[in-house]
């Protein structure tokens, strides 16, 4: 199962820190992806463009996780040479995960 | 109960304006407000004022009050905008220009400074940049611009003097929402946490504009979402409890659900239980969503724990190049043929002695240069029917990137069979990093012209 059939994403930028939330559309799925989508797994995948930590928040009242990726925007939505400088495709990619 | 309703005009600098105008017809709204101010947008404004010291605002301002100044008086709607960008007072001045023009009377247009901190910065030489790593004085030779993010404050103080337009330059983008709430139900995070969480909230809401009402939502076969071409923009309806609903023009286009609601609740927000804006340290981690009807979401138990000491200053400077070059290669071979010219040009880098940076290879492309019948013909046969090479380098000078550029230009009559459709590109590059001021150190003005 990928992460796109139990949950829905959108990314955000503030200078070279993405912000990727994952939002179960179900309660139940919401307590599984809690379980296994850590901030690690999350570090990993994104590998090659987050050069830092992986941090996650829990939102428990509306069933989200809020990762906050350092050093993921190649030095920032200025200075990038990405064409996707804010980074904002992101979550696509995050959705395409294996579950 | 007294309620208030606050339309979004623009959730940025160019925005479409058709849904503000019909938010403002028929959304029954008190206040609409225009976030027009990305981080970068304010350094790049601070430049044009330089050249020319009645300029410095957003570029749509004259724009937008043309076609909305005489609707927000005769439907007794304020304007609050962050449309002043570098030069609030210029941006108040053509504002009272276009009202005399159109024959408007009875307009008080209030414009707010005191966020422009470039002339004093020196006393802060010796402060960390958040995004460096080194002490402000490091860049001091490159600062352009150093705005720092404003609450409230002057807002509430200009809608106490009667203004009916409110223009600033840097402040909060929930700011430009709380301002209205506070005033008009005298909220203050010492004695109304939780409606100071709801009013940053509101605003953290409407400040993005129709990405709340179903805009950067769509995912056809997942999430649907009908009539984008005719997207509303949002109005929030908030009581003195600060309860508040999100919902949108009747007949636009769009959504407004509990899903697109939660999607932007976490748009760029980091730490949920702390959400630093000037006026309050908000906390989402308890909000509930609940479909209160069609396309309108009722919103509650945000919350606040007071408000930081320091403001967060944007500084502007003068950071680098980038120099960038674009070629396209088509057929089944191309892959083999971009390699190639990929390694040609790793190596001319050498050979020519490019000082840079960094440097960056993208693979890009379907059908640009073959349309449809032709590249769908052999798509299949291949992994690519076209890649388009993208190649960037970051600079200290405009001459190296220049020769990053030419190195791909060149590739034309030097490199690979078949190239085509080059680009290139040299940019000079303003970026922006943050200091911490005190707050009690910023001077908020406010200002006003009548008509």
């Amino acid at each position: 199962m990928k992460l796109k059939d139990i949950a829905h994403s959108r990314t955000g930028d503030k200078g070279n820190i993405s912000n990727i939330s994952v939002i179960a559309y179900k309660d139940t799925d919401y307590i599984m992806l809690k379980e296994k989508l850590t901030s690690q797994v999350v570090k990993e995948y994104f590998h090659e463009i987050c050069k830092g930590e992986v941090v996650r928040y829990d939102i428990d009242s509306i069933c989200a996780l809020n990762f906050v990726l350092d050093k993921a925007l190649g030095g920032g939505v200025t200075r990038s040479l990405a064409l996707d400088k804010h980074g904002k495709s992101l979550c696509m990619a995050l959705l395409e995960m294996e579950i | 109960m007294k309620k208030i309703r606050i339309g979004s005009g623009a959730g940025y600098a160019g925005d479409r304006l058709e849904p503000a105008v019909e938010l403002m017809e028929k959304g029954n709204l008190d206040y609409i407000i225009f976030e027009c101010l990305a981080e970068r947008t304010i350094a790049i404004c601070q430049k044009d004022k330089m050249k020319d010291e009645t300029k410095g605002y957003n570029q749509l301002l004259e724009y937008r009050m043309r076609k909305i100044l005489r609707l927000a008086k005769e439907k007794h709607i304020k304007v609050i905008t962050n449309m002043g960008a570098a030069n609030p007072a210029s941006a108040a001045d053509m504002t009272a220009k276009i009202a005399k023009e159109q024959g408007i009377q009875g307009l008080k247009i209030a414009y707010v400074t005191g966020d422009d901190i470039t002339s004093h910065l020196a006393d802060y030489y010796d402060n960390p940049v958040l995004e460096l790593g080194c002490k402000l004085s490091d860049i001091k030779d490159s600062i352009l611009s150093a705005n720092a993010y404003l609450g409230a404050e002057g807002i509430i103080e200009a809608l106490r003097n009667h203004a009916d337009i409110i223009i600033t330059g840097r402040v909060s983008d929930p700011a430009l929402t709380i301002g209205p709430l506070v005033y008009e139900f005298g909220w203050n995070v010492t004695d109304n946490p939780d409606e100071m969480g709801q009013a940053t909230l509101a605003g953290h809401l409407l400040e993005c504009g129709g990405q709340v009402t179903g805009g950067y939502y769509a995912d056809p076969g997942y999430k649907e979402v009908p009539d984008l071409e005719y997207l509303g923009f949002p109005v929030v309806e908030i009581d003195e409890t600060g309860w508040f609903t999100v919902s949108k023009a009747e007949e636009s286009g769009g959504i407004v659900c509990e899903d697109t609601c939660k999607e932007q609740m976490v748009y760029e927000i980091h730490n949920p239980r702390e959400y630093l804006t000037p006026d309050t340290v908000a906390d989402f981690s308890q909000v509930t969503f609940t479909q209160d009807g069609k396309d309108r979401v009722a919103v509650a138990h945000a919350t606040s724990h007071g408000k930081p000491d320091t403001l967060k200053v944007s500084v502007g400077y003068q950071d680098c190049f980038i120099g960038e070059g674009e070629i396209s290669y088509g057929g089944a071979n191309c892959l083999e043929r971009v390699r190639l010219a990929e390694k040609i040009l790793d190596k001319r880098m050498k050979i020519v002695g490019i000082d840079m940076e960094e440097y960056r290879v993208d693979y890009i492309g379907y059908n640009s240069l073959y349309r449809n019948q032709i590249t769908d013909g052999y798509a299949g046969e291949c992994s690519f029917p076209e890649i388009r090479l993208r190649v960037s380098g970051r600079t200290k000078d405009y001459f190296n990137a220049n020769l990053i550029a030419n190195e791909v230009e060149a590739l034309y009559t030097n490199g690979p069979a078949g190239g085509a459709g080059v680009t290139k590109k040299v940019s000079e590059i303003i970026s922006i990093c943050s200091i911490f001021i005190p707050r009690d150190i910023v001077d908020i003005k406010v200002d006003y012209m009548e008509v």
